[in-house]
C-alpha cells in the first residue's frame, strides 16, 4: 500500500522506540539533576558508559549477570556520582554555569581517557541475558525479546521516576528546594543533602541507561560520547528541568529519528538538531519550558 | 542610654532567644553592625525600623540563612551562631518569610505539608483550617495562584503545624487588605494566648503596638532603642521621629 515496506517501517519505528528510550533516561536524569543542582552535566555520557562498564566488570571479575548489574551498576555509579558531587561540583555551587560546564566536561574526558586506555576504542561484547534472547513473530514484524525489554523497562523508570518527584513527600521537598532552597532548609530539611542524593539518582539513571544498551550497542568507552549530543539536543527542545517534557521528548524524538530513517534516511542524523534550531527559533525555553 | 538597653541578667538567664552583638555580611556588604536584643517565653516582641535598616536580616541570621555572621545567639541555651539553617529550625523555630515563600510548583496541600514536623504539639490540620477556612478549599490550587491574603495565610498556617514554638514573622501585614490584616492579628494574639512565643518585623506599627509586649528599634544594623508596652505611650514623638513618620 503505497509503496510502503511495513517490516522496513515498524523496524526502523522499533529502533526509534530503543533510541527514544535511552534519550528519556537520560535526558531525565539531566533534567533532575539541572532541577536541584542547576549545573549541566557534561559528564553524563561517561557515567552512562560507566555504568556499561560496571555491568561489564561484574559480569567478567564476580561473575555477577545481568539482572544484578541492572541494580548493583546503578548503585554503584550512584554511589560514584555522590563522592564526585561532594567533593567536586560541591566547590563550584552557586558560581556561574560556565565553572560546571568545564569541571563536568573535563570530568568526561578523563574518565572516557582512563577507559579509553586500559580498553581502546573496540567494543568489549556483553551478551544478552538467556531470558530475553529470541524474539516473537508479531505478524507484521518480527520484536526482538530484548528491545521490547529495554523499551517497557525505560518507560516504567521513567514513569517511577516522575512518581517520585510529582507524587511524593520527598519530591516535594525536591521540588520546593529547586525553587527556594534557602528557605526549605529554614524548615529543618537538610538541602546539601538532597542535593548530593539527587545527583547520585541522575547518575543512577544514566548508569541504568548503560546497562540496558551493554548488550545492544556493546561496551565501548565512547558509547556514551556518541550518544550524549543528542541527549543534549533532546534537552534543549524538551525545555531544560522538565521532569514529564524530559520523558515526553526523549521518546518522540527517538521515534521521529527513526521515521525519518524510512522516509529520508540521508536526514535521520541531523533531524534531532534541525528541530532544535526550530524550537530555538520559536520558543527558546524549549517545548515545556517555563520563561524564567 | 545603654543602661537603659542592657537587660538585667536574670532577663538572660530565663530567655528563649538571646542575640548579642550580632553581625552580618552580604558579600562584601556590612548590614549587621552588633544587634542586641532577647525574647523571654511566651512573648510577642516587634522590630521596629525603616526600610533597610536590618530588621530582615536580622531574623535571616538568627535562621542562618545569612552566609557570613558573628556575634552569639543562643537559643533554648544552644549557641546557633554557626549552625546550619536545618539545625536551627529542628531546635523548634519556624520562620514566615517576607515574600511569603510559597512554591509555585506544589499545590496549596503540598505547600502546607511541605515542613516537616519537628516537635509534639504542633496544630493540626482542623485547628489549622478553624483558623484559615479559605484554605480547605483551595488545597488542590497551585500555591502561587491564591490571592495576596490567601498566601500570607497559607505562609503562617504552614509552620504552625511543625510543633515549633517560635516563630519570626516578617511583615505578615505587608500589601493587604485591612480585613485581612485583622485576621492576621487575632490570629497572632491567639497564637500568642497558646503559648507561642513571637519575634515579628512590622512596618505597621498600629498592628504590632496592639499585640506586642516589647519592641526593639533598629536602625543602620544596630538596636539603638527599647521600650515595653507601658513606656510606649510616653514615647510617641520618639518613636516617630527614629520611624520618621
Amino acid at each position: 500500500m503505497l509503496g510502503i515496506n511495513t517490516q522496513a517501517l515498524f523496524g526502523q519505528l522499533l529502533l526509534g522506540l530503543i533510541n527514544g528510550s535511552f534519550y528519556a533516561l537520560l535526558s531525565l536524569g539531566l533534567a533532575v539533576i539541572f532541577g536541584m543542582l542547576n549545573i549541566i552535566n557534561f559528564a553524563h555520557g561517561a557515567l552512562f558508559m560507566m555504568g556499561a562498564f560496571c555491568a561489564y566488570f561484574l559480569l567478567t571479575w564476580f561473575d555477577l549477570n545481568y539482572w544484578w548489574a541492572l541494580v548493583l551498576a546503578p548503585l554503584i555509579i550512584g554511589g560514584f556520582g555522590i563522592v564526585l558531587q561532594h567533593t567536586l561540583l560541591r566547590r563550584i555551587a552557586g558560581l556561574d554555569h560556565l565553572y560546571s560546564l568545564l569541571l563536568t566536561f573535563g570530568l568526561a574526558l578523563i574518565i572516557q581517557g582512563v577507559f579509553l586506555n586500559y580498553y581502546g576504542s573496540s567494543g568489549l561484547p556483553y551478551a544478552i541475558p538467556a531470558a530475553l534472547q529470541g524474539g516473537t513473530n508479531l505478524g507484521f514484524m518480527f520484536l526482538p525479546n530484548y528491545r521490547a525489554w529495554v523499551v517497557v523497562v525505560s518507560l516504567a523508570v521513567c514513569l517511577a521516576t516522575w512518581f517520585l518527584i510529582e507524587r511524593t513527600r520527598f519530591g516535594s521537598y525536591l521540588r520546593a528546594a529547586t525553587e527556594n532552597p534557602q528557605l526549605v532548609s529554614a524548615f529543618g530539611i537538610n538541602v546539601p543533602l538532597m542535593i548530593t542524593l539527587t545527583y547520585g539518582l541522575g547518575v543512577g539513571l544514566a548508569a541504568l541507561a548503560g546497562v540496558l544498551a551493554a548488550p545492544i550497542n556493546q561496551v565501548r568507552p565512547l558509547m556514551g560520547a556518541d550518544f550524549i549530543i543528542v541527549v543534549f539536543a533532546v534537552v534543549v527542545i524538551g525545555g531544560m528541568g522538565s521532569i514529564l517534557g524530559s520523558i515526553v521528548t526523549g521518546f518522540a524524538l527517538g521515534i521521529i529519528e527513526g521515521l525519518t530513517k524510512y522516509f529520508y534516511p540521508e536526514a535521520s542524523n541531523t533531524v534531532v538538531f534541525l528541530l532544535m534550531v526550530l524550537v530555538l527559533l520559536v520558543k527558546p525555553t524549549g517545548l515545556t519550558g517555563k520563561a524564567t | 542610654m545603654l543602661e537603659q538597653l542592657a537587660p538585667r541578667a536574670s532577663d538572660l538567664d530565663a530567655a528563649l532567644l538571646t542575640v548579642e552583638n550580632l553581625q552580618s555580611w552580604y558579600g562584601e556588604s556590612h548590614i549587621l553592625h552588633g544587634v542586641d536584643f532577647h525574647i523571654q517565653p511566651g512573648e510577642v516582641v516587634t522590630l521596629l525600623g525603616r526600610n533597610g535598616a536590618g530588621k530582615t536580616t536580622t531574623l535571616k541570621s538568627i535562621m542562618g540563612l545569612i552566609g557570613k555572621r558573628t556575634g552569639s545567639i543562643r537559643f533554648r541555651g544552644t549557641d546557633i551562631i554557626h549552625a546550619s539553617p536545618h539545625k536551627i529550625a529542628r531546635l523548634g523555630m519556624a520562620y514566615c518569610p517576607e515574600e511569603r515563600g510559597i512554591f509555585s510548583s506544589l499545590n496549596v496541600q503540598e505547600n502546607l505539608l511541605l515542613p516537616p514536623r519537628i516537635a509534639d504539639g504542633g496544630l493540626s490540620l482542623d485547628a489549622i483550617f478553624e483558623l484559615f477556612p479559605n484554605l480547605k478549599e483551595r488545597l488542590a490550587s497551585q500555591g502561587t495562584k491564591l490571592s495576596g491574603g490567601e498566601q500570607q495565610m497559607l505562609a503562617i498556617a504552614r509552620i504552625l503545624r511543625t510543633g515549633a514554638k517560635f516563630l519570626m514573622f516578617d511583615e505578615p501585614t505587608e500589601g493587604l487588605a485591612p480585613v485581612i490584616v485583622e485576621q492576621i492579628g487575632h490570629t497572632i494574639a491567639r497564637l500568642k494566648s497558646q503559648g507561642f512565643t513571637i519575634l515579628l518585623v512590622e512596618q505597621n506599627f498600629r498592628f504590632a503596638s496592639e499585640l506586642a509586649d516589647r519592641f526593639y528599634v533598629v536602625e543602620n544594623g544596630k538596636v539603638i532603642d527599647r521600650f515595653s508596652k507601658e513606656t510606649l505611650p510616653a514615647n510617641m514623638e520618639k518613636l516617630a521621629s527614629y520611624l520618621g513618620v
